[in-house]
């Protein structure tokens, strides 16, 4: 099954020459491996820009007092940062990217079931990505309220609100589409013999954040709906002065945002299952354990919202229940945790730069979710509510999560999708400073947040100097490691070495098509036989 | 363009496009799921205002409404019996039907309003402004949920007028008309919809 045996015979999906040509074979392609492509290229600019401004934010917070921006364009920039990375690039980033690309593939599917209409969640992005970013050049400022859109401030502020919440809530539709799109595929497509059981963990993984992804965005989509109808027409439904209650608010978007956390994270354990065992030469550890564990986040992060609220005045009844399931929906994660580091036990390890993105993101990974642990216990959460510890948290289990899943994805995908193989002492080398910036950068937060600095603030007492200073500077190194490794990236895939097949000896389908695959990536649908994980 | 086995291009799963227009009506339930989380929020805050805004509403017009809908869903589904029996003449006939009928619920729903907005209840009005919050908010989300629904039987008409189109041009026929039957499957949730909307508004006071 290794051999590329129809290698010759197809010219490859990057040179198929179809109807339009330049540009327009690609913004019209309905290839899932193009519109795969287009994501990643429209998710690396806008990752870009908000990088910048997460580094400008850190600037600013060197030292006390206003250093390079006033409170208000700090305002708008924590803003900004917040809305591109969670609903352009997090919450889409695996799904739209990898998933569009290596779901059909490592399924044994020509495409997806719907390629119209992945092709139109494409546009839809790009036209929400334009909404809310407009808001930044048109009207009365950019807006300054976080990404949460908190009420009652989201229309009360005088600031162009609108379009950056009409802007989420396009997106939203796209997230939908896809969602739709995945679950058919899985559903319907599958090569034969292809049983549940006998899928691969990515597809597994991007199953369940399909159907949060379904079921959840259209409460947001209806919620942010709200505060505009509430902007233009006043209607009140949580102003208070109108009747309405602003912590209705808070309950209806946290019913779509935390399950949208799990959007982020479960793609990026998929990717992670991936990667692990192909570099351990092993079958993984608990195929099964982890398929449930899957499900099983998909379902309980669902009744956990109430802990973004435990100071919002919820009963005390409210505060347990939802306290407790927090600390459940630890298990399936901890679970995986476990099923990785049990599959790299007594393993004949390949260590290559995936695999190193791998092992960092178990590193950091697990602070996150410890810290999270943390912030889920109800007595430690008032005292650390609103503060730095929450921003440190929430950056090394998103950043540090979807993030790292997401640059070892690249990595370990890269020589399949661009049929190039990268330069893997610079990768590492970049990996080794981005490592390093980013601990230095958001581990000190943690202390700040213990001794009590309050998040999204451009100024603090001199107490916290010391700190901020380090934090910072860690900033600038983790920034300066981004840059090594997009570079090497980009640079590669113009003059890195050809590559193989399968460069990793991977056993899942996407390693026995040609690298780069051709248009309809299989020129015979394959018979499943073994297992994904098929090492002996 | 190569000819081996199925090309992506005519890759066709009736099956799999039912489902994925399922799964798009359930995320169309959740959307509406949220303003009825409001709705019984608010109800429950404000008992006695939402009784008494909701006797303003007119449920003469609100059962017509509802009999309008259910005879649209009704024909919209023998719009799909009829293609199968190959009767193209009858399936276009039924399916303007169902056309005429949402546009009969719209030309309804146009007096209600501006009857309603010529008496001064309107998000933002006067007379509203002086009335109870509990009232502000049934008005509220009745113009909410109601403007929301009728957006839905616009792109409902645009769907299956879409559908029509395709009717007439024979790209659907009695072996392939799982595009009719999609459509068919949305005009139900419209309907479904509105089978809620009616009592909350109009029926409880």
């Amino acid at each position: 099954m290794s051999e590329a045996v129809n290698q010759h015979t197809e010219v490859s999906y990057l040179e198929y020459k179809g109807r339009f040509k330049g540009l327009f074979a690609w913004i019209f392609s309905t290839d899932h491996k193009r519109i795969g492509l287009l994501y990643l290229y429209s998710m690396l600019v806008l990752f870009s820009v908000a990088a910048l401004l997460g580094l400008a934010m850190k600037i600013e917070l060197i030292a006390p007092g206003k250093t390079i921006m006033d409170a208000q364009t700090y305002n708008s920039f924590f803003t900004l940062h917040g809305i591109t990375m969670i609903f352009l690039i997090v919450v889409p980033g695996l799904p739209a990217v990898f998933g569009n690309f290596f779901l059909p593939i490592m399924i044994g599917a020509k495409d997806v079931a719907f390629p119209k209409l992945n092709l139109l969640s494409w546009w839809i992005y790009i036209i929400g990505a334009f909404i809310a970013l407009s808001a930044q050049f048109i009207g009365d400022g950019p807006p300054d309220t976080g990404w949460t859109f908190y009420a009652p401030y989201s229309f009360r502020t005088g600031t162009n609100m609108l379009p950056a919440v009409t802007g989420a809530f396009v997106l939203g539709f796209s997230s939908i589409a896809t969602g739709i799109n995945f679950i058919v595929t899985i559903h319907r497509m599958r090569a034969p013999g292809m049983t549940w059981m006998k899928m691969p963990l990515f597809p597994w993984a991007l199953y369940g954040t399909s159907w949060i992804q379904v079921l959840a965005t259209p409460i947001v989509g209806v919620t942010l709906l709200m505060i505009v109808l509430e902007r233009t027409m006043q209607i009140g439904f949580f102003d208070p002065a109108l009747g309405g209650d602003p912590i209705l608010y808070q309950h209806l978007f946290w019913i779509y945002s935390h399950p949208a956390v799990y959007i982020m994270i479960l793609p990026a354990m998929g990717v992670i299952s991936e990667i692990i065992p192909t570099f351990a030469r092993k079958t993984i550890f608990g195929y099964k354990a982890i398929v449930v564990s899957t499900l099983a986040i998909a379902f309980v992060g669902y009744f956990v919202w109430g802990h973004h609220m435990f100071t919002s005045g919820m009963s005390g009844t409210a505060l347990y229940t939802f306290s407790i399931l927090t600390f459940f929906v630890a298990i399936p994660s901890a679970i995986k945790i476990f099923n990785w580091v049990a599959t790299l036990h007594k393993a004949s390890i390949d260590i290559q730069t995936p695999f190193l993105w791998a092992l960092c993101f178990l590193f950091v990974f697990m602070v996150g979710g410890l810290s999270g642990m943390v912030l889920g216990a109800l007595s430690t959460n008032v005292h650390l509510h609103d503060t730095a510890f929450v921003v440190a948290h929430f950056h090394f289990i998103v950043f540090g999560g979807t993030g790292y899943a997401f640059f070892g994805a690249i990595h370990y995908w890269y020589p399949k999708m661009f049929g190039k193989m990268y330069d893997k002492s610079w990768a590492n080398i970049g990996l080794a400073i981005f490592f390093t910036g980013f601990n230095i950068l958001y581990l000190p937060m943690f202390y700040l947040g213990m001794t009590g600095m309050p998040r999204r603030y451009y100024d603090y007492v001199d107490e916290f100097h010391g700190p901020n200073i380090v934090s910072s500077l860690g900033a600038l190194l983790m920034i300066s490691g981004l840059i090594i490794i997009i570079t090497n990236l980009v640079r590669s895939a113009k003059h890195g070495e050809p590559a193989v097949a399968d460069p990793w000896k991977g056993k899942t389908l996407e390693w026995t098509v040609a690298s780069p695959p051709s248009l309809e990536n299989f020129e015979e649908i394959p018979t499943v036989t073994k297992h994904p994980y098929g090492y002996e | 363009m190569n000819d081996h086995q199925v090309h992506i291009d005519e890759h066709r799963d009736d099956e799999g496009a039912k489902t994925g227009m399922w799964i798009f009506i359930f995320t169309e339930l959740l959307l509406f799921g949220g303003l009825f989380i409001a709705y019984s929020v608010y109800r429950y805050l404000n008992p006695l205002a939402f009784h008494l805004a909701a006797e303003e509403l007119d449920t003469t017009l609100g059962t017509i409404n509802t009999v309008i809908l259910l005879v649209s869903s009704m024909t919209i589904a023998m719009s799909i019996s009829a293609i199968q029996y190959k009767n193209k003449k009858l399936t276009l006939i039924l399916m303007g039907v169902t056309l005429l009928l949402a546009l009969a619920f719209m030309v309804n729903k146009y007096f209600e309003w501006s009857g309603k907005i010529s008496h001064g209840i309107y998000p933002g009005s006067m007379t509203l402004q002086e009335a109870s919050r509990g009232e502000l908010l049934f008005f509220g989300l009745y113009y909410a949920m109601t403007g929301l629904h009728a957006l839905h039987i616009v792109i409902g008409m645009a769907f299956i007028g879409y559908v029509m189109h395709l009717v007439v041009k024979n790209e659907v026929q009695h072996d392939n008309f799982v595009i009719l039957e999609n459509s068919g499957l949305y005009w139900h949730l419209v309907d479904l919809i509105w089978i809620f909307l009616f009592p909350l508004f109009y029926l409880i006071t």
